[in-house]
């Protein structure tokens, strides 16, 4: 594998913050070249060749979802970023605006280019608020220096840009809530049709882009689309950054070449250094919480028994049965000390708490599964309830106006499919189940339910 | 805890609040609410009725759509906290690593419970959802700030420190 980093190449120069050391290394070389050698569609043409998929979750490729913004109308185009940032397990976008945050503007020039946009808007959660300094220091800087702001390096194109906090909601991730956010309303999302990119930002065509998405377009204009897909495996162009966290011994942001064999990820010291204090792996979460926890014997290898890869393919591989996804890259490590009934309940809880409550399915729902795995959790659990807890996510996929409702109820239902034997066990073994954890499904020795 | 009586942003403030207006198009001031919020937050310590009615008068929208918006995102404080919230991350990556401990650590030792406010005004207990520093756990945000890789005696330091900053002030 080679070890070609796109992004994260210059992160630990400490002189990459600030616009000087940046451009010395490099930077802002692509808003030079797109906005004084090439066309907007071409800008697309390259992005579309780059095999880009987008790094927020669901893996849309860039360039098509660019092409569809709607220019039959003289509305305004808006670019938003997506710097939510909030699905468990994520924290790879904070690393990029902490480090190195030109290259998010760098980023934001040149696809607003592409798009016809004169405003862009970063979203970033409330909470990364001494990174939303950072990100307007940059910000500043590249006004200062002619990259933002009336006629861009002399050219005909003029660009703003600002940050925008968010307030502390999960589904302002969601790309509809975040435009609703950014309207100064609550997070509701809205019902697609119209699609933003017909009808967004105040009812004017826009697209909406993760951090990291961004982020890989200077690369893609500086080298050329081919170049970048050459990177990466198949469909899984480019690379991805992984962030890695759980009971592993090196937790962090790793940026990898799609295609490493997930056992690689897992225990080579490279990324995570393997389990931590030598336990063994029970459990995985590869893309953040709401993608299917995979099973020891479906993490290394796939149902089909090849080796299974950091691709959104191969994770993927064997559907929701024995399979899971990329996701957001939000890599949740589980020893064999975790108990997979209060993970789940925990999850669930978080879904509770963040569903924005306009669907019944989700609102009533995601109450019921907290409350069902708060029992079974808790020795008060009835053999029924597993069923009920199927009966009940079953209800809420696919129901909903926003992929919110699905995102919880996947890991209930994964939980359930590879892991019953467990939730019966805490039905059976209620007092025992209060004492200790299920372990491997052999009897371990009483062991504390949190492990420091 | 602050007194949320004469509510009114200094100068300095309000200059910042038309800069911010000015990053929406004509007509669209509301999408500065948030940004806004943030700066009453850290200038009132919460955000009571009068808070959320003084910032509809700047933006020059119905009270309703502010307290929509304060209610709906938890950042915002809409009772009264005390000087230091300390906002420990309790989803699961965190949880995986040990947060609950670090939950039942500080509430021994402030003797309060998580929602609950010292006596004196100093520290609030939030427990709060994932704060994007799941490898960097246990974790707590306290203002901006993220503490992370928390152990026992990590909070003990920090809690002194809070207090010794606060004797200053
Ligand atoms: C509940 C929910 C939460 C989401 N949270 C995020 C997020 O925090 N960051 C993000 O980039 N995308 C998030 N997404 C995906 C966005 O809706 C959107 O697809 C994405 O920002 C598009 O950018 P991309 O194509 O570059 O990935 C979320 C989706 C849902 C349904
Ligand atoms: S699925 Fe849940 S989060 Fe999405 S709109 Fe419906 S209630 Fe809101
Ligand atoms: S789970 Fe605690 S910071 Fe993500």
């Amino acid at each position: 594998m080679s070890r070609l980093k796109i992004l994260t190449e210059h992160i630990n120069k400490p002189e990459i913050t600030g616009i000087e050391g940046y451009i010395k290394n490099g930077g802002y070389r692509s808003v030079e070249k797109a906005l004084k050698k090439m066309q907007p569609d071409e800008v697309t043409e390259e992005v579309k060749k780059s095999g880009l998929r987008g790094r927020g979750g669901a893996g849309f490729p860039t360039g098509m979802k660019w092409s569809f913004i709607f220019k039959g109308s003289d509305k305004p185009r808006y670019l938003l970023c997506n710097a939510d940032e909030s699905e468990p397990g994520t924290f790879k976008d904070r690393l990029l605006m902490e480090k190195i945050p030109h290259l998010l503007v760098e980023g934001m020039i040149v696809s607003s280019f592409a798009l016809g946009v004169r405003t862009a808007y970063i979203y970033i959660r409330g909470e990364y608020m001494y990174i939303m300094h950072i990100l307007q220091q940059a910000i500043d800087e590249a006004y200062a220096k002619g990259y933002l702001g009336e006629n861009v390096l002399g050219s005909s194109y003029s660009l703003d840009l600002h940050v925008h906090p968010g307030g502390g909601a999960y589904i302002c991730g969601e790309e509809t809530a975040l435009i609703e956010s950014l309207e100064g309303k609550r997070g509701n999302p809205r019902i697609k049709p119209p699609f933003p990119a017909v009808e967004g930002l105040w009812g004017c065509p826009t697209i909406v882009n993760n951090v990291e998405t961004i982020c890989k377009v200077p690369f893609i204009i500086n080298e050329g689309g081919e170049a970048y897909a050459k990177i990466g495996i198949g469909a899984s162009t480019g690379t991805k950054l992984i962030s890695a966290c759980g009971n592993i011994n090196k937790p962090g942001v790793y940026e990898i070449e799609l295609g490493v064999p997930v056992e690689e990820f897992i225990y080579s010291d490279e990324y995570c250094g393997g389990i931590k204090g030598g336990k063994q792996l029970k459990a995985l979460v590869p893309g953040g919480s709401s993608v299917p926890i995979l099973p020891q014997r479906l993490i290394t290898t796939t149902a089909k028994g090849e080796p299974r890869l950091m691709s959104y393919e191969s994770l993927a591989d064997g559907g929701f049965a024995t399979g899971s996804m990329l996701g957001s890259g939000g890599f949740i490590v589980f020893d064999e000390d975790q108990c997979v009934v209060r993970n789940t309940w925990n999850f669930s809880r978080f879904y509770h708490h963040e569903s924005c409550g306009q669907c019944s399915p989700c609102r009533e729902g995601t109450g019921w599964m907290e409350k069902i795995l708060h029992r079974l959790e808790h020795g008060h659990g009835r053999m029924e309830d597993i069923d009920l807890l199927w009966d009940v996510q079953r209800k809420i996929e696919g129901n909903t106006i926003c992929p919110f409702g699905d995102a919880a109820a996947w890991p209930v239902a994964a939980a359930i499919r590879h892991f019953r034997d467990e939730f019966e066990w805490h039905v059976l073994q209620p007092q025992e189940a209060t004492r200790r954890n299920y372990g491997m499904g052999r009897s371990a020795e009483p062991i504390e339910q949190v492990t420091v | 805890m602050i007194e949320t009586k004469n509510i009114t942003f200094s100068p300095e403030r309000l200059a910042q609040v038309q800069t911010l207006i000015k990053r929406y198009p004509e007509g669209k001031q509301k999408s500065a609410i948030l940004p806004i919020l943030h700066l009453a937050q850290k200038d009132f310590g919460w955000i009571s009725v009068e808070v959320m009615d003084y910032v509809a008068g700047l933006l020059d929208i119905q009270h309703i759509e502010v307290y929509e918006v304060a209610t709906f995102y938890t950042m915002f404080h809409v009772h009264p906290v005390g000087k230091n919230v300390l906002e420990v991350c309790r989803t699961g990556p965190c949880m995986l690593v040990g947060s609950d401990n670090i939950v039942k650590y500080l509430e021994q030792k402030l003797n309060i419970q998580d929602g609950e406010t010292t006596p004196d005004g100093m520290f609030t207990i939030k427990t709060v959802e994932c704060l994007g520093a799941c490898g960097y756990a246990p974790m707590m945000q306290v203002g901006e700030k993220y503490h992370e890789f928390l152990t026992e005696e990590k909070i003990d330091q920090l809690l002194e420190a809070f207090r010794q900053n606060a004797t200053q002030l």
